[in-house]
């Protein structure tokens, strides 16, 4: 009995449909975001994150209907997020079917907030995303879907995002993000093996290979992409049996 | 197949309800101490801090009507905290006494492993229990834990490991509980919530 690697989806949403874009801009449609869930339940994922990336931007609640109409879709756990800055916003996207709920920006802003979550639904529910861009042989913080820099040093805010309630760490590499070169698996190390919560990294995801080096030297919990799947450039079934032959534990479906 | 499921407000009770709906059930969500006693069958779901779920059912009065129904034989399923709150006590919420069904103490799983324990997880079956009626010897399930129960016990039908051992599924008379999420853990996951709907049945 061993815990299996998670390959996790990710749907960005503009609220209502899947985008996709390279560095977080020139978005174009990738789909209806229920299909999409549909299909990835059905593919073995081992679990789904929805983002509504334009909430925040346009200054509007998270689009609970676009979670509804996932979570109907699926039997594996669902994370949520995108513009949730109150605990009234997160219960509301919990009671519209998510598991976890994931905050970036306004955990910065106010880190508050993670206790908040974190005393409401338990850490278990609480995904601290943090968007790392290399800097002088560190990683900084980078806030507004990653377009505007902090001074937070990466490994720092995501140790004391789990002191303050976080129980998993959603780690996106900012300069590999959307160019398909591989995961930063040197960022990622550095920050999974300086904390006792589980990272899921995310960012740069394209072949098989990818995945076997981040779970392996990248000493990641669980490995994110969004389209390779949602471009049927990968099926899920055929990474974890590439990764299953590896030697690395994951969950085939039946 | 009629299930009284009880919300005290736990996130999970949206999906443990579309799951069990899913397979037929006529399933009513409810927080009322009377509902207990006319149940025929109760579903305790739970998720987050033990003292939360404790706080909840005491706050709603929900406490000795549960003790009662399933004292009278109702079948009864928990998932997650709703396997928990079965024991005396919690080391999560050391000042709130648990149900007191069975025996012990639920402890935090070791320091030295990633927690909490989440994700999927296979299982060692210990003896034979319905819950797991056609299910792969090898299948996962997904867990977003903590604490949990102790390893050994009469009621302990399979185990999982994260640092320690710990029970996964019990069984004890009318008394069924799971530590991991069927309704989050895909066919397996359903295969358990229908093989409880066929039991109680």
């Amino acid at each position: 009995m061993s815990l299996a690697r998670r390959i996790i989806p990710c749907l960005d949403t503009d609220g209502a449909r899947v985008v996709k874009g390279v560095h977080f801009e020139g978005m174009r449609d990738a789909g209806d975001p229920a299909e999409l869930a549909a299909r990835y339940n059905a593919e073995g994922a081992d679990e789904l994150i929805v983002l509504d990336i334009a909430a925040a931007r346009d200054n509007r609640p998270t689009f609970l209907e676009t979670i509804r109409r996932v979570a109907e879709q699926l039997a594996i756990p669902l994370t949520a997020g995108g513009g949730i800055q109150t605990l009234e916003a997160a219960r509301a996207v919990v009671r519209a079917g998510a598991d976890k709920i994931t905050v970036n920006t306004a955990a910065v802003e106010r880190p508050e907030l993670l206790g908040e979550l974190s005393a409401e639904f338990g850490a278990q529910a609480v995904v601290l995303a943090i968007d790392a861009k290399r800097e002088a042989g560190d990683w900084q913080v980078r806030i507004r879907g990653g377009r505007q820099a902090t001074l937070l040093n990466a490994r720092e805010w995501a140790q004391r995002g789990v002191q303050l309630g976080a129980g998993e760490i959603l780690l996106t590499s900012v300069d590999r993000d959307g160019t398909q070169s591989g995961f930063d698996t040197e960022l990622t190390a550095a920050i999974s093996k300086a904390l006792s919560v589980p990272v899921i990294a995310s960012g740069g995801a394209k072949v098989p290979a990818h995945f076997l080096e981040v779970f392996t030297s990248g000493a990641a919990d669980a490995a994110l992409a969004a389209s390779i799947f949602h471009d049927k450039l990968q099926s899920i079934r055929a990474l974890k049996e590439f990764l299953k032959g590896k030697g690395v534990e994951v969950r085939l479906p039946c | 197949m009629n299930v009284t499921l009880i919300d005290y407000g736990a996130g999970n009770v949206p999906s443990v309800q579309r799951a069990l709906r899913r397979l037929g059930a006529q399933v009513e969500s409810t927080n009322l101490p009377e509902k207990m006693a006319s149940a025929h069958c109760l579903v305790l779901p739970g998720v987050g801090h033990c003292a939360a779920l404790i706080a909840a059912l005491d706050a709603h009065s929900l406490r000795q009507p549960l003790i009662e129904a399933i004292g009278r034989g109702v079948a009864f399923l928990g998932i997650c905290l709703g396997l928990q709150a079965l024991y005396e006590s919690s080391e999560e919420a050391p000042n709130l006494p648990g149900l007191g069904l069975l025996p012990g103490r639920v402890t935090r799983l070791p320091e030295h492993v990633k927690l909490p324990h989440m994700g999927w997880n296979t299982l060692k079956t210990v003896r034979s229990t319905r819950l797991l009626d056609s299910v792969p010897s090898d299948a996962y399930f997904y867990f977003a834990h903590s604490f949990a129960a102790p390893a050994a016990g009469p009621e302990s039908a399979a185990v999982s490991e994260h640092g320690r051992e710990f029970i996964a599924v019990l069984e004890k008379d009318n008394i069924c509980a799971v530590q991991f999420h069927p309704e989050k853990s895909g066919p397996a996951g359903a295969q358990v919530l229908g093989n409880f709907l066929r039991a109680a049945a």
